[in-house]
């Protein structure tokens, strides 16, 4: 499915907050900001909600934590007892470093496969990009065109909060 | 509006615009390779090929190929597994810990920090596989029931943990790393002219666009990542040093060991940083990035890690004194005049004396001065674990078996092999993926320099494209030097 989009060009953070946020309270509903690194700000100015990504963290480690303390407890203490230095069966201080690291594992590798999955990054032999610019020095605001938008308002619109150009790009979905 | 902040220093000097970013971070692996670039590969590659010949003698004779003896059988392999990993340190230290610490100078030199964690790791982890003498039983390792028995691994031993800690470290770094890279792989793909250099890009890139909403959970990641890769750096080298310190040999068994380990691994990590960085921004033109500020600051951490190492070593001195236990006494009086009395000393020079010099401003912005110190640093650090391993193993309770250490060729093989691995991932990772990360350093690009008020205000804006006074040629510089 083929979409038609208005981008605007800015070339500057300062202005780009300032543009979305006129643009936004003019009722134009805004697709997507592509910048070359993160805007701080941006996330309010676009009404982008805070990422739960932390809460899947936390609950990451403590799977990795519960499973660190059963493996050693059931394996040392159950499975196949064994006394080594005088030490107990179920040696709970022995068990921090091990119990520690697979929390880490856990939370990390969890979250990061969490946040390539929810924002549909892998591999892939090619890319469409809006703009080639935004990733070098350009932050472009994507407007999705329906069917009756005035593009020519649209544009006089954009113009007159800073960007410096404007142009229309039909982008296949993928 | 053009002003100069009077206090905040720029952390990238000659006034850059983001594209002038991209083009000097882009420089390198757009251009073909340089002839220096070529003739280091080479060295680097022969040394790989030292590394190569020694794993194959040591795996087809065995470790009798080794200096090791009955008395001292960990010698230069645990020396340099546990030089290594420390120097493994600085890199998550400066993309994590420093991240927390909204240290904004670290946005220049953290991904080839990083970069030279994941390569020291993979040395590092030579060491121990390889003194398994057979590594294709390395699996042995994991919590599998051995040999397909009933049996288990042992959790109570720090050998263990450190499996644990070490492949855990290792692939945390790796992701770390590479999602930072992500967004960059992003701009070299965007700019590829090539097909396959386009592709190659596209499919390292992940299909990155920058959206706003990316970036959003991007740099929540990030400081997740930070947050949980602190602790983790910490604990790994505090393990590394329970190898040593659960165990009974006099001039291990300290409680002082696990701070004192990772002081010396930040200390060692750090010197690796400067040797690297020092000559990373001399071939790749990266004096505006990695600037003398960003050279001041990591000697003046490595001045006082290297500090924190003195006060330990004095300290242990002190306790095994205090203890009243006669093999510890020995152990550090034949430390220090023993046979291995010039490996000690060697040690205490190099990483008691020579750090202090840093307190001299002038030493502490001289490139030349820095490079020589970072390297003798380096030199210290591979001393003290030698001190400690083979100076505590080499007399311990028992006089009739004491005996000497010298290493054999393959031993030096290995060591100075593994030199050659370590150069030639960092001179193909320089080569081939961005060492500065660009999305980075755009960030921070306004740092000390603000453009004037212009959200929220009624300066639109589309004229300030950059940070120069408005009107000034390209090739003006802004004056950074009100401060002085």
């Amino acid at each position: 499915m083929t979409k038609r989009y208005a981008l605007g060009i800015f070339e500057d953070e300062d202005v780009l907050l300032h543009a979305i946020e006129n643009i936004r309270a003019a009722g134009v509903k805004i697709y997507d900001v592509f910048s070359p690194y993160p805007v701080h700000g941006i996330d309010d100015a676009l009404g982008i909600e805070r990422s739960r990504l932390p809460i899947a963290a936390f609950f990451y480690g403590l799977c990795g934590l519960s499973f660190a303390l059963w493996m050693q407890i059931y394996m040392m203490g159950f499975d196949w007892p064994m006394i080594v230095g005088g030490k107990p069966h179920i040696g709970l201080p022995a068990f921090i470093p091990v119990a520690f690291e697979l929390t880490v594992l856990f939370t990390a590798h969890g979250m990061m496969i969490t946040f390539f999955l929810i924002s549909k990054l892998w591999p892939r032999w090619r890319v469409p990009v809006m703009d080639v610019r935004s990733t070098d020095d350009k932050f472009v605001m994507a407007i999705e065109l329906k069917e009756g938008t005035d593009l020519a308002q649209l544009t006089q619109l954009l113009r007159s909060n800073g960007a410096s150009e404007v142009n229309e790009k039909e982008m296949t979905k993928e | 509006m053009q002003h100069v902040s009077p206090v905040r220093l720029p952390l990238v000097t000659s006034g850059k615009t983001y594209h002038d970013v991209t083009q000097d971070v882009c420089r390198q692996v757009e251009a073909k390779p340089n002839i220096r670039w070529m003739a280091a590969l080479a060295v680097a590659l022969f040394f790989l090929g030292i590394f190569f010949y020694s794993v194959y003698r040591t795996l087809w004779y065995g470790i009798g190929e080794w200096g090791l003896n009955k008395t001292v059988d960990w010698a230069w392999d645990i020396t340099n597994f546990v030089w290594w990993v420390g120097i493994g340190h600085a890199g998550t230290l400066i993309s994590a810990v420093l991240l927390l610490f909204r240290q904004k100078w670290r946005t220049s030199i953290n991904r080839a920090a990083e970069a030279m964690t994941i390569f020291a790791v993979i040395c590092a982890a030579m060491f121990p596989v390889l003194h398994m003498g057979r590594p294709w039983l390395a699996y042995w390792v994991l919590p599998l029931q051995n040999t397909w028995g009933s049996l288990w691994v042992n959790f109570n031993s720090p050998l263990l943990w450190d499996v644990f800690a070490i492949s855990t470290y290792f692939s945390v770094s790796l992701v770390f790393w590479y999602t930072g890279l992500i967004p960059d792989f992003a701009t070299i793909r965007d700019r590829a002219k090539g097909p396959i250099a386009r592709r190659a890009y596209a499919l390292l890139s992940f299909g990155w666009k920058g959206g706003a909403k990316h970036w959003s959970r991007y740099e929540t990641v990030s400081l997740i990542l930070a947050g949980v890769s602190t602790p983790l750096v910490l604990s790994v080298h505090t393990i590394v040093s329970m190898d040593f310190a659960t165990s009974v040999v006099p001039g291990w068994h300290t409680t002082i060991f696990p701070p004192y380990f990772v002081a010396g691994a930040i200390f060692s990590g750090f010197a690796m940083v400067l040797t690297l960085m020092l000559i990373t921004r001399v071939v790749f033109r990266l004096e505006d990035y990695i600037t003398l500020e960003h050279i001041a600051l990591m000697n003046k951490i490595m001045m006082i890690t290297g500090s924190i190492v003195g006060v330990a070593y004095i300290t242990e001195f002190f306790i095994a004194w205090y203890s009243q236990v006669e093999f510890e006494q020995y152990a550090f009086i034949n430390r220090a005049t023993g046979p291995y009395w010039w490996a000690y000393w060697s040690m205490m020079t190099c990483n008691v004396i020579s750090p202090q010099l840093v307190w001299i401003r002038r030493i502490r912005y001289s490139i030349p001065a820095t490079f020589v110190l970072s390297i003798i640093v380096n030199i210290g650090m591979w001393f003290e674990r030698f001190v400690i391993i083979v100076t505590s193993l080499h007399r311990d309770y028992l006089p009739s078996s004491w005996a000497m250490f010298s290493p054999s060729i393959i031993d030096i093989g290995i060591y100075v092999g593994t030199l050659g691995l370590f150069f030639t991932l960092f001179l193909l990772f320089a080569k081939f993926f961005p060492v500065i990360n660009m999305a980075e350093v755009k960030s921070i690009l306004k740092y000390g320099v603000d453009n004037g008020p212009t959200y929220g205000g009624t300066n639109t804006g589309a004229q300030q494209s950059s940070y120069r006074p408005t009107g000034a040629p390209a090739s003006a510089p802004v004056n950074y030097n009100k401060h002085d």
